[in-house]
């Protein structure tokens, strides 16, 4: 099973287990990884599952989709490497990705 | 109160809400006992998706759950499914399950929720009629939900309008019948109930509006709805949507203050200290509305009062509130709501509705308290901002869809 960093905005590592067709969000809140509410539950309603994605690995993790760009433009600070987590897919391609947390969802 | 006092919190209630409750209180570093007593069998788990992707079988109970189940027994929460709390003692601050088990406590949370309104009327009980609140409703109508098999929704509301989308997706016959002109009635303005109407009839739902269910037809099965008019519609399958009452039996039988909800203060506290309320069953001051006293039955809700009420038990500072949130999927529209629209005095229309992506600005004065944003996701984000910043923008700026939302919020100003 490919395994994700996330890495907490204090430093702190969360090394995970993700199971390939959920999502990067979902494998973060099951193992209660701190720091991504999800509070919609993944239906791209609520952008409180912003992530960064370390740039080694942004061409792996595919392309914003229109929604989840607008969503972005509120969210707090955003980065070219910004991303909601609920819209990124687990794949094998994923097996060592590292993310990091925002300082705040809200 | 200080926290050193609170050894033992129990939780009535494991849907969202009491799930919020019982994490955000470890997430904060309580280490007393937690109970968290919940009706139905599943851990906490996500309403939202039934009448959307899990309805559709997209999505599988183990994917609804919030937090796998054996997070409980590892952050120490005893968690007591398919159990019911009947009986509250204040004075002696004890709950009592059903089977007479009685539990200590020093902060008591009611998280009970709602029930689904049943029909009242005759043949509601026949097989083939349907609530819909649980996911064990859910299953209860997959056997009949199938492609062809006539479907009559009752209530045109949020729940109604997804259970005819994905129904529609299946290749159900459905029709929706509703009492009031006009769908969303209750929570959406004519602007936006015209445009799902519209959307659903041209994904042939067929609507009676205005109609009056008189009688549900049927032997042991159902095999159709009467309507006080004389008509009368076949159906394999009726769901109705019409409404939640929230569950306050407990809270009413200690003679907590109660009316259309557990009445609760900023904190989520009852009229008695030791007892809070959150959730679809509490009513709470909604600071950004002039502390209006008022239920809200959403996701936003619910964890809000999980996170608001684990502070209060915490001694730690306010949670911060948000702006109201709602959000429904619907087909390929995505309509997300921010704020509470129901004391609008006007309506600002940004986009063409003919493009399926627009957004229901409502002013009341110069003051934007709502929006509702159909595929418009930045429009529903910068209102919850403005809301939360008690910002406006005028309406003419609104209109012109040719400036970034972004932009517009930028340079809002205060009110």
């Amino acid at each position: 099973m490919p395994k994700i960093t996330y890495i907490e905005h204090s430093g702190k590592e969360h090394v995970v287990d993700a199971p390939v067709g959920q999502t990067v969000m979902e494998a973060a809140v099951k193992h209660a990884v701190p720091g991504i509410d999800a509070d919609c539950g993944g239906a791209c309603a609520c952008a409180t599952c912003h992530i960064y994605v370390e740039p080694d690995w942004l061409s792996k993790t595919g392309e914003q989709s229109g929604m989840e760009q607008s969503m972005l433009d509120f969210a707090n600070e955003v980065q070219d490497n910004s991303r909601l987590s609920c819209q990124i897919k687990v794949t094998e391609a994923l097996d060592g990705l590292v993310v990091r947390l925002p300082k705040s969802q809200h | 109160m200080s926290a050193g006092e609170i050894r033992r919190v129990i939780i009535i209630g494991a849907g969202q809400a009491g799930g919020e409750a019982a994490q955000r209180l470890r997430q904060g570093g309580f280490t007393g006992d937690i109970t968290l007593i919940g009706e139905e069998p599943s851990a906490p788990y996500q309403r939202p998706p039934l009448s959307k992707k899990y309805l559709a079988g997209e999505l599988s109970m183990d994917r609804l759950l919030l937090r796998p189940p054996t997070v409980y027994t590892e952050e120490g929460v005893a968690f007591l499914s398919s159990v019911r709390a009947v009986w509250i003692d204040r004075a002696s601050q004890r709950v009592r399950l059903e089977g007479g088990r009685e539990i200590p406590y020093d902060a008591l949370v009611l998280a009970t929720g709602a029930r689904p309104r049943k029909l009242p009327l005759a043949g509601a009980d026949l097989d083939g009629v349907h609530l819909f609140r649980t996911a064990a409703d859910v299953d209860a109508i997959r056997p009949r939900f199938n492609a062809g098999a006539k479907l009559i929704v009752v209530g045109a509301g949020y729940i109604g309008l997804e259970v005819a989308a994905v129904a529609r997706q299946h290749g159900l016959d459905v029709t929706v019948i509703e009492t009031a002109v006009r769908p969303l009635a209750r929570v959406t303005s004519p602007e936006v109930a015209g445009f799902f109407l519209d959307e659903h009839t041209r994904q042939g739902v067929r609507f009676v509006l205005g109609g009056q269910p008189a009688v549900i037809k049927g032997q042991a099965e159902v095999t159709g709805v009467a309507l006080t008019d004389g008509t009368e519609l076949p159906a394999d399958l009726v769901i109705s949507g019409i409404g939640i009452t929230p569950e306050t039996t407990l809270a009413q039988q200690c003679n907590l203050a109660v009316d259309n909800g557990v009445t609760t203060d900023k904190h989520c506290r009852t009229s008695d200290p030791n007892i809070f309320a959150i959730g679809d069953c509490a009513r709470r001051p909604m600071s950004y509305y002039g502390d209006r006293v008022q239920r809200l039955e959403s996701v936003h809700n619910a964890v809000e009062g999980g996170r608001i009420v684990a502070n209060a038990i915490l001694g730690k500072e306010a949670y911060a509130e948000e702006t109201p949130w709602f959000w429904s999927d619907q087909y390929d529209l995505k309509l997300q709501i921010a704020g509470l629209f129901q004391d609008y005095d006007h309506v600002v229309l940004r986009g063409a509705i003919a493009d399926r992506a627009f957004a229901a600005f409502y002013y009341k004065g110069d003051q934007i308290i709502a929006v509702d944003a159909i595929n418009k996701p930045g429009e529903f984000l910068g209102v919850k901002t403005l809301i939360q910043r008690k910002l406006t923008i005028a309406p003419a700026d609104i209109e012109d869809a040719s400036r970034p939302m972004k932009e517009l919020v930028a340079a809002a100003r205060p009110l």
